[in-house]
């Protein structure tokens, strides 16, 4: 089975606008941007949340701590994990308590990463919400999950798989779809 | 990924690499001790069987507590009541234990080799917590990071152990440990605890009787429990041992003065070790207990969700996620 690419649904300047106005509409959104801070999820979360950190702080002056949140422990089901899981640390060097959280993640899918970063989030104390934005949602719920922010909402297949490339992790910007092909 | 683990049976046969792919993988577990919450659906439904057929209080409890704090459900068994007294072998109580499959086996045992015995006659993950005097390999892994935490990269730090070498499988664990990064190790203790033969674990390994001139130079002290079978002998009284081998503050003061105490446990105190050493600044010993466990709940994670079938087709393989 071969993973090719179908069509490219973002190129690096569309990536950059969708942050952009992501940002903005989470400080409308937050009344004051009071408690508020992001947690990155898992990989390619992290420097999305850093993003719109950076972005926030441009236009309102606002300073939002940032932190980072591995999920592999908070897993569903051990076999979805790679055949030899890394567990990575999770960095919230913030209480988080009575705080307004924002997870930020790539893609939203069937919404069982964000189940388990609720989790994850809940060990660590009781915020006092915690809402969802992603670069990309493309359906397929399994769980009631929903997104607050959305950079963009895309139809997709199960066969289907959508490719996000970070420059900070992949070394170029763009999101792709993908087809399994036998 | 090359460090796929089935047992962890041994530190020799480890390389540095796989070594420090454990140790980093201990560093979220530290971090989990410091929650609010400390518990984890992560091997929910999971069980782990201790099979402790040598006596042993704090491996136990610290196996069983990553055990519990991973989520994972544990069969006990202990030596006491152990069915061996009723002259069952041990490949059949393994078997036995086997048959009411539990997910991964810990076992400590008092003859040599019992934990690769083991696992050759069962189909399950097996950790080793201490055989005979072969291997205490999660010993030593909570030893290495403590070390590398307090003291830095272990390939640039001078170890000296102190006490019953020969008969010390902790010492022996940490040896091969070290000695694959480089550390420079020094053995001390009265000579007939630390034979020749004893060179042959690590290139560069010194032994001296004199723990004077073996603090010199320490980054890492380590003082092995004595076992006071051992000390009846008439060549060596407790007495005689204190006043040439016990870590006392003043003697600590010849090592470095950055210098870390550490001691497997449990100690004696005013035996191997001064009270007042014990209770030093320099002292890691309870940051040893912190680390254990961080390290067996890496451990059982690393061996028990490391041998989970990935499945076909999933939506959340490393390609597709969320």
């Amino acid at each position: 089975m071969r993973i090719i690419e179908k069509r490219q649904l973002m190129s690096a300047d569309e990536i950059r606008r969708t942050l952009e106005r992501l940002a903005h509409e989470i400080v409308e959104k937050s009344g004051g941007a009071k408690d508020l801070a992001l947690i990155g999820v898992r990989r390619r979360g992290i420097p999305l949340a850093e993003r719109l950190a950076k972005s926030i702080r441009a236009s309102s002056k606002a300073e939002i701590p940032v932190g980072t949140l591995d999920i592999t422990l908070y897993r569903d089901d051990l076999s979805t994990v790679a055949p030899q899981p890394v567990v990575q640390s999770s960095e919230i060097p913030f209480p988080v308590d009575d705080r307004d959280l924002l997870l930020v993640d790539d893609v939203l899918y069937t919404g069982r990463t964000v189940r388990a970063a609720m989790n994850g989030l809940f060990d660590l104390g009781r915020p006092r919400r915690i809402r969802l934005c992603v670069l990309i949602d493309r359906g397929h719920r399994e769980l009631p999950v929903e997104a607050s922010f959305i950079g963009r909402a895309v139809e997709t297949t199960d066969a289907e798989i959508i490719e996000v490339r970070l420059n900070e992790i992949d070394h170029e910007e763009r999101v792709m779809v993908m087809d399994r092909v036998d | 990924m090359p460090h796929r683990f089935r047992h962890l049976l041994a530190i020799e046969p480890l390389t540095s690499e796989q070594i420090t792919f454990l140790l980093d993988q201990a560093k979220p577990f530290q971090e989990f001790q410091r929650y609010p919450l400390k518990k984890l659906a992560t091997l929910r439904g999971k069980t782990v069987a201790l099979a402790f057929f040598e006596n042993s209080t704090r491996t136990r409890i610290s196996f069983s507590t990553a055990a519990s704090r991973l989520g994972a459900d544990q069969m006990n068994l202990q030596a006491e009541s152990s069915s061996l007294k009723k002259g069952e072998s041990l490949s059949d109580t393994v078997r036995t234990l086997e048959a009411m499959k539990p997910d991964a086996i810990v076992i400590r045992h008092s003859a040599s080799g019992a934990a690769e015995f083991i696992s050759t006659r069962v189909d399950v993950p097996v950790i080793n917590a201490g055989d005979g005097t072969h291997e205490h390999p999660t010993q030593a892994l909570l030893d290495a990071l403590t070390i590398r935490d307090r003291v830095g990269a272990l390939d640039n730090c001078n170890i000296t152990i102190i006490g019953d070498i020969l008969h010390s499988r902790v010492a022996r664990s940490n040896i091969h440990l070290l000695s694959k990064f480089g550390a420079r190790i020094t053995l001390c203790g009265p000579a007939m605890w630390l034979p020749r033969e004893l060179d042959s674990l690590a290139p560069g390994i010194r032994r001296l009787p004199r723990l004077e001139e073996a603090l010199e130079g320490a980054d890492v002290v380590m003082a092995l429990r004595i076992q006071q079978e051992r000390l009846h002998e008439p060549s060596l009284s407790a007495d005689e041992y204190i006043l040439r081998y016990q870590l006392t503050p003043a003697r600590l003061r010849l090592a470095n003065p950055s210098a870390i105490v550490l001691h497997p446990g449990p100690m004696i105190r005013g035996l191997e070790i001064d009270p007042a050493v014990a209770d030093s600044l320099q002292s890691c010993i309870l940051e040893q207990v912190t680390n254990g466990l961080a390290i067996r709940m890496a451990i059982l994670f690393e061996l028990i969700a490391g041998s989970a079938e990935p499945q076909e087709q999933s939506k959340e393989s490393p390609h597709a996620s969320h």
